[in-house]
């Protein structure tokens, strides 16, 4: 089954079921009530934006100088950087810093990255231990699913089916508290932190002044992560750079109204370093990988270039209606939402993956939530257009070249009229069946009575 | 003024009488209004399925006829997005470029042109009911219309104006709810549930694509709620 | 021509993919697609003091805010009058919480806060066993700021013992003096650039509460893996 059949069929599934409609609706509601707060919390929300927006501009399109920059300086403490063009080169890396290090168990902290290129497969293939600490992707990795939104792994599910999960696989689960499974997690998780021969976070800034890293989160499990094995690897997608240490007070505080509806995120942590001399802690040894994967040619496309402004919040999906209505797995993909719909064709190919620019109704809620202001609903235009160009689906190409005739000539379109008009008796026949052929419309829905006199037929009479 | 009143393809067949009320609204305001006749379709379903070229074959007689209009005013937030905002994109580099900023210049949602435009909110309107305003989301996000269908709304006497507390598309976009129907259908369901919480007996737009979506979820769902055209609300006395 | 491409790193052909991507420039954000300058001569979030949330002027407004948003994060925050009244009530924390071992680092306001409660105390500075640190009720340690715009606490690994001291133990108290608030970001990162430059700590965090977490059904909830209390003492 093709991406885009699958895409279909689990959307039409979810879509009818009311249940998870509800619990997501029901997540996002408490998020939207503290993100409106936040945003009203600023003096102007909106100048930031636009300072957002054209901070990450100058980022990317300097991008080459940057990363430049940030190499030097990170190389200069002893950081060792390696460049991955591919998910395949990137998994090998880390693979033989595991294998050079003799480590067997890796303790990971959040990295859609990772997500990206597969990577906890790979390794648990050659026979390491992966455990991920962040409390929402621990809970989907004990599930063996994917996470379901890119900020909240596990959103999709209830106290009680997380209670159950740790009944099964843990054997420990006093009650459904949240309290209390959190708890549960926190006990497991503490000699694993430190334990581990190896810590392996994500990042979600790269500093092109200072050569630092900054990684944001809530739950001080990245921060134990970077702080207790001997050795910590980075994964990183190339497009994560800011120019100056100090956009960092705007970016900060924005991803985390946007992304959350906090005032900031618990911690936010620049490395710049595996321990220096003088220093009482921290690995010996600092490993950061940066990863194109695609985003070059993403880059190449300056039309959509923004897209790689993206600053991982999720807003876009807490937004958009085809997210919450379908949720995150049935993309199908790692990134999901808007900018997955957006950004998945470019990284995995767009005639495999265009439906997801398809699956929208251009609304543009992305859009307006978007702290860095990129303009996701025309990019998912611009897919669309970009699909048809190169590979016109034959007949939708010959329908819309029928209706631009019908449409032009005001004879045809009169006779197209008189035409629907006369076969609605008929249309009511088959309504629904497998002969009605807007069967796709019928299904749930009545179609409106044509009336006999139309519009441009009132306006002749009334010359 | 004279008005050039650009009726999009769905309204001419399905909803005549929102067109209509246009027409009279205008014509009682002391305007002078035409409607081309070789005109019928602005292009948006070939443009939003990334069928450009064929977009263009529409587009650009709407444009030649147009060329020597006062001012443009269409009866929908889509297809008013579509001449105003994307006309320009579609036609960049092409002979038509310039023509097309300046027909966009020069044309206007109808909510828009009454309020913006002419300066008129009351059209001296009678309408006693409670409804409820949605949106359509090209009106609303690529035009900037909000306020306007509101300013208008207030002065119809005796019509109590209710806000859906869910602000969301309501999953027509076009070609959208005949290729992702089920998707379609969700999103039009939680609209309908929101417009309910309002306890309006109408649910009031501009875009009567929207509507006829949304009322064939109510109808079909035998939900007594009703859905009206913005400009039939405000030709009613 | 081949054979120098196959011998080129793959930094060399990842910037080199960039440079070549970036020979068309894209237009400016909020453009419209008309200009494609340059971006400006000082950095555009040089202003972010105007449209970050609101600061008072005087350090007194500055200080209730940080209260007040210090209790929103359910962080504890007490202002002192004297390092003997900021003592008293670490014994009394330490005494509600029956603390047995404490870790702390050898820093002037750390020492004068550890020392007076009379515990074992692991010190971080020459290194430590994790299992150790582990064993502690509380971490003890200094910070580089307390910023008043958001109710949070900078520390690096330089000024507050170490990586692990103020994420590994249940309570984080930190030791501050009023001096060190500063009223919002911007201000926290000029600091910290000022202070610091070029020779960075390896390890800045921006600490803005407990560890919490929302995961649970957006349900909050303190302590995931970080410290589930933090306690700011300020004189």
């Amino acid at each position: 089954m093709s991406s885009a059949s699958q895409f279909k069929s689990r959307a039409a599934e979810k879509a009818g079921d009311l249940r998870h409609r509800s619990v997501i609706r029901t997540a996002l509601r408490s998020y939207e009530v503290v993100r409106d707060k936040r945003k009203a919390a600023f003096q102007s929300w909106e100048s930031a934006r636009q300072a957002a927006a054209e901070t990450k501009w100058e980022a990317i399109n300097h991008l080459d100088e940057h990363l430049v920059a940030l190499t030097s300086k990170l190389e200069a403490r002893r950081t060792k950087v390696h460049w991955a063009s591919n998910g395949a080169q990137a998994r090998e890396i880390i693979a033989q810093i595991l294998r050079d290090k003799k480590a067997r168990s890796i303790i990971k902290s959040k990295a859609m990255t990772s997500e990206e290129i597969h990577l906890n497969h790979a390794l648990e293939k050659e026979g390491f231990s992966v455990v991920e600490s962040d409390l929402g992707e621990f809970i989907v990795q004990l599930r063996h699913e994917p996470p379901y939104h890119i900020v909240f792994p596990s959103m999709h599910l209830t106290r009680g089916e997380i209670k159950d999960l740790f009944q099964k696989e843990l054997g420990d689960a006093p009650s459904d508290s949240p309290e209390e499974l959190t708890m549960v997690a926190r006990r497991v998780m503490r000699q694993k932190y430190i334990t581990a021969d190896v810590g392996f976070t994500g990042g979600n800034f790269a500093i092109a002044e200072t050569g630092m890293i900054s990684i944001t989160e809530n739950e001080g499990n990245a921060r134990l992560t970077a702080a207790l094995p001997k050795t910590m690897i980075t994964l990183m997608g190339i497009e994560k750079v800011l120019p100056r240490f100090s956009d960092l007070a705007l970016f900060l505080p924005m991803l985390a109204t946007a992304g959350a509806g906090q005032p900031m995120t618990c911690y936010n942590t620049m490395y710049s370093g595996p321990r220096q001399p003088g220093e009482c802690d921290g690995p010996e040894e600092w490993h950061v990988v940066l990863l194109d994967n695609r985003r070059t040619e993403l880059l190449a496309d300056a039309e959509q270039r923004d897209s790689l402004h993206c600053i991982r919040c999720g807003a876009c999906l807490n937004v958009c209606p085809i997210f919450r209505n379908v949720g995150g797995h049935t993309y199908g993909t790692t990134y999901s939402g808007p900018v997955g719909a957006v950004i998945t064709p470019h990284l995995r190919g767009l005639q495999d993956w265009k439906h997801l620019s398809n699956a929208s109704t251009l609304c543009g809620a992305c859009t307006e939530a978007c702290p860095v202001k990129i303009d996701l609903h025309h990019h998912l235009l611009q897919n669309r257009r970009n699909a048809s160009s190169s590979e016109p689906a034959f007949f939708e190409k010959l329908a819309y070249k029928i209706f631009a005739i019908v449409a032009n000539e005001p004879a045809f379109w009169s006779l197209a009229k008189k035409i629907g008009w006369l076969t609605q008796p008929l249309q009511s026949l088959v309504k629904g069946t497998a002969l009605d052929p807007a069967k796709a419309w019928t299904k749930t829905r009545d179609l409106p009575p044509q009336p006999l006199e139309s519009f441009k037929d009132w306006w002749k009479n009334r010359q | 003024m004279t008005v050039t009143l650009f009726i999009p393809c769905f309204m001419d067949a399905l909803y005549p009488r929102a067109g209509i009320s246009m027409v009279e609204i205008l014509e009682r305001l002391g305007h002078k209004v035409v409607c081309p006749e070789e005109i019928a379709c602005c292009g948006q379903p070939p443009f939003n399925s990334g069928f450009w070229e064929e977009a263009r074959t529409i587009a650009a007689p709407v444009l030649e006829k147009l060329k020597n209009a006062e001012a443009v005013v269409i009866g929908s937030g889509s297809c008013g997005a579509m001449v105003k905002k994307f006309y320009p994109e579609l036609f960049k580099d092409t002979p038509h470029a310039e023509l097309a900023k300046q027909v966009a210049a020069r044309t206007w949602e109808f909510s828009d042109f009454l309020v913006s435009k002419l300066g008129v909110t009351d059209l001296g309107a009678k309408f006693p009911h409670k409804v409820t305003f949605h949106d359509g989301c090209h009106g609303l996000r690529e035009l900037g219309i909000h306020q306007q269908p509101r300013a208008l709304l207030t002065n119809v006497r005796g019509l109590e104006l209710v806000e859906m507390t869910e602000v969301s598309c309501c999953g027509f976009g076009g070609t959208f709810a005949a290729k992702f129907p089920m998707i379609s259908t969700a999103m039009g369901e939680v609209k309908c549930a929101a417009a309910a919480e309002t306890g309006a007996e109408y649910i009031v737009s501009s875009d009567s694509s929207c509507l006829m979506h949304i009322q064939g979820l109510l109808s079909r769902q035998g939900k007594p709620t009703k859905t009206i055209s913005l400009a039939e609300v405000l030709n009613t006395r | 021509m081949k054979n120098t491409e196959t011998t080129l790193s793959e930094r060399e052909k990842i910037l080199g993919r960039i440079r070549e991507a970036l020979k068309i420039s894209a237009p400016l954000p909020g453009s419209h697609g008309e200009v494609t300058a340059h971006a400006h001569a000082s950095s555009p979030a040089s202003h972010a003091r105007e449209w970050l949330p609101s600061v008072g002027a005087s350090a007194a407004e500055q200080f209730d805010l940080f209260a007040k948003n210090a209790a929103d994060l359910k962080a504890n925050f007490q202002l002192f009058s004297s390092r003997e009244e900021l003592q008293t009530a670490l014994k009394n924390i330490a005494a509600d919480e029956k603390w047995s071992r404490i870790a702390s680092h050898d820093g002037e306001l750390s020492n004068f806060a550890s020392k007076s409660l009379g515990l074992p105390i692991l010190l971080t500075d020459k290194g430590y066993d994790v299992q150790e640190m582990e064993k502690c009720d509380a971490g003890i340690s200094e910070c580089d700021a307390l910023i008043a715009q958001t109710g949070g606490v900078v520390v690096t690994n330089r000024s507050a013992g170490g990586r692990a001291l103020s994420v590994l133990p249940p309570h984080h108290i930190v030791i501050a003096r009023r001096e060190q608030l500063v009223a919002d970001l911007p201000a926290a990162f000029a600091m910290l650039q000022q202070k610091y430059a070029p020779d960075y700590p390896s390890m800045i965090s921006f600490i803005t509460g407990p560890s919490r977490t929302g995961d649970i059904e957006r349900i909050l909830v303190l302590g995931a893996h970080g410290p589930k209390k933090l306690t700011v003492l300020c004189f």
